[in-house]
């Protein structure tokens, strides 16, 4: 479909900065729908511009109360629903900085997640902790637990009393546009430790970018289900439909996975036009919604469903289109996107409307590579060998970055930040080609397992495995095997045992599964017990985990060694 | 136990370690914790209560595949037997 309608409106004459651009919406267009909020067991809920306003100014209002300063973080734990919207858009109206993080989930250990917030708040400094009420004693608790000096207030809100703004009194309206708006952090002890912070004016001149790369007009719905605490659902399903007044449908990602088809009951019942996934939810969209939740759903709306944040499989995308052409969705809305929290979001967007390019038996085996599209305007892309010299087109290297939407800083993490930049190059760390101007992905040169869309970082797994009775702390190796059949990676673990007897290993390694499961919300596939002295070391004494993948790879295909779990 | 209950127990144990995990010879116990223990991650909810839906003709609501409903074996067979 063409885009029709104005294209989405650049709102901040006077200033780049959220606030300006809520203010002039809340004047320019108070009625216009911004969320439809979707809940399990409660009927949809409409926020206007004026609702989310006047929820935000009443969240403001707590924040004052408080004491909390402008440019202060506030950390978020909420739930899905309003008081997660309100809390967001409050503190960026008082002129704090939020940063939202996951609330705790049922495989998780309160211990676990306790240690890695005080973690957290001990690099972060927080002013405040936002939850609610039920889980205001933990996270007080974590805060107890926390290094820091001045230690910051637990604030719990379950519901917010809207109030009519006097935006000249908002501390949001004096920041400016070079101020850090939120952190962003990724998954784990080692993500948590690392919140990618975000100038007002990156995300703008990111927002700027990409709403013309996918065509975006005020006639588009976004539907999403994507947690607000990852930079796909942050970044495209949060503050580019509210920043750019195009209405959001909004799901929990928890409802979601038990009932994937309700996203395509949200498109056809608002006529949503678009949205992002990552690459396994096309596999389990396709094989896992039921045909009774599919029953009169049009999915005609969709312009552009966008696969993004892990990478991307031709079989997925057409396992997907295959499912869903029989409910009117079009093959040519299928797109692809490269992006990542500290280029704010995108990197890269495919044509919109057309057919996405394939390099004939450049993916695994004989399947063809999807191409990411071609860079945003403003953003540049090399790829670099090991010496950080170009190589050349259609040449496997390092992509490295440089655009207008860079984060800020890693937040009071001067050396990653220093690490993370090569001569004003961002080093993304991932692997890749450019053919033709288009990017295309093809792996990862740091270790970093992306499963169900979510970083891993093996180093915490295996540091957990080695915690473990019965396994040879520090030898052991944790990787991502691609799975075909889920569209995502399997999380394998490999580890020393002490013991020999095979009933005893078979413990072990369930004792190991459980063991990180609780203490990571990772699920792991499967966990390998091995004899002492089978891992492979680098010359440093270190675990190779790309070689001990092989490995592993080699022998399940010879049907060995014994494995569990 | 039934026999009725008994049957619904190794059907379910038989699919939980057979389909979702992939190792056949995993015995489930009735009390071992199912869902809170990361045994079954939230990917496979949905595949065992199709699974429930499909052999025992018990609809689990979406809502319902969570560890406050059932996150035992015991617990799970007491839902089916119930509703059925």
């Amino acid at each position: 479909m063409a885009p029709s309608g104005p294209p989405a409106a650049c709102l901040y004459a006077a200033m780049p900065t959220f606030s300006y651009v809520l203010a002039q919406t809340y004047t320019d267009a108070p009625d216009r729908p911004a969320i439809h909020l979707q809940f399990a067991k409660r009927d949809d809920v409409t926020l206007t511009h004026r609702d989310l306003v006047r929820g935000a100014t009443g969240f403001a209002a707590v924040l004052a109360g408080e004491n909390i300063q402008p440019g202060e973080v506030v950390v978020i734990i909420q739930h899905h629903g309003e008081a997660l919207v309100y809390a967001f858009w409050g503190a960026i109206l008082h002129g704090a900085v939020p940063a939202i993080l996951p609330p705790l989930t049922e495989k998780l250990l309160p211990e676990r997640y306790r240690h890695d917030l005080s973690a957290l708040i001990g690099i972060t400094q927080p002013a405040a902790v936002i939850t609610y009420a039920d889980f205001a004693g933990e996270v007080q608790a974590a805060i107890d637990a926390s290094s820091v000096t001045r230690k910051p207030k637990c604030i719990a809100v379950n519901v917010v009393t809207p109030a009519e703004p006097d935006f000249a009194a908002l501390g949001g309206m004096r920041r400016t546009e070079d101020d850090i708006v939120l952190l962003q952090h990724s998954s784990g002890s080692t993500g948590l430790q690392k919140g990618v912070a975000l100038s007002h004016l990156s995300v703008f001149n990111q927002l700027d970018a990409y709403a013309p790369a996918i065509g975006l007009t005020e006639r588009d719905v976004i539907v999403s289900w994507l947690p607000l605490y990852h930079d796909m659902g942050l970044i495209a399903s949060f503050l580019l439909p509210v920043l750019k007044r195009v209405p959001l449908v909004l799901m929990s990602p928890f409802d979601w996975v038990r009932a994937p088809g309700k996203l395509m009951q949200a498109v056809s019942k608002y006529r949503g036009t678009l949205t992002w996934l990552p690459n396994f939810a096309y596999n389990f969209c396709a094989t896992r919604a039921r045909d009774r939740d599919l029953e009169g759903v049009d999915l005609s709306s969709l312009r552009a469903v966008i696969n993004c944040s892990e990478p991307v499989y031709d079989s997925s995308q057409r396992a997907f289109a295959a499912k869903f052409g029989r409910y009117g969705l079009r093959e040519t809305a299928l797109a692809t996107c490269y992006a990542m929290a500290e280029n704010t979001f995108a990197v890269t967007q495919s044509a919109i409307g057309q057919p996405v390019r394939l390099n004939e038996g450049g993916g695994i085996g004989n399947a063809g590579q999807v191409s990411s599209g071609r860079p945003l305007p403003n953003v540049q892309v090399r790829v670099l060998d090991e010496s950080h010299n170009d190589v050349a087109q259609g040449t496997i290297g390092e992509i490295a970055l440089k655009s207008d939407c860079m984060l800020s800083e890693y937040y009071h993490r001067p050396d990653a930040t220093a690490q993370a930049f090569h001569d004003g190059w961002y080093l993304t760390g991932d692997l890749g080609y450019m053919l033709d101007g288009e990017l295309f992905v093809t792996g990862r040169k740091k270790d970093l397992i992306i499963v169900g869309g979510k970083n891993v970082y093996p180093q915490d797994l295996e540091q957990l495995a080695g915690e473990v009775d019965g396994v040879h702390a520090g030898r052991v190796a944790a990787f991502g095997v691609f799975n075909e059949s889920a569209g995502t990676e399997d999380v394998v673990v490999v580890a020393e045992a002490e013991s020999e007897d095979e009933a005893a290993r078979e413990q072990v390694a369930e004792s190991v599964r459980q063991y990180i499961t609780r203490n990571s919300d990772v699920a792991v596939r499967h966990v390998v017990l091995v004899d002492a002295r089978w891992l492979v070391k680098t010359s440093s004494g270190k675990v190779a985990r790309s070689a001990n993948k092989a490995k592993y790879l080699e022998e399940q295909a010879l049907g060995q060694p014994d494995t569990q779990g | 136990m039934s026999n009725d209950t008994t049957d619904v127990a190794s059907m379910i144990a038989g699919y939980i370690s057979g389909t979702i995990l992939k190792n056949p010879k995993r015995i489930i116990k009735p009390d071992e914790k199912l869902i809170s223990s990361g045994l079954i991650d939230s990917f496979h909810l949905v595949d065992l209560g199709l699974f429930i839906e499909d052999k025992f003709g018990v609809r689990i609501d979406d809502s319902e595949l969570n560890a406050d409903t059932f996150d035992t074996l015991d617990q799970l067979v007491g839902v089916i037997t119930s509703r059925q």
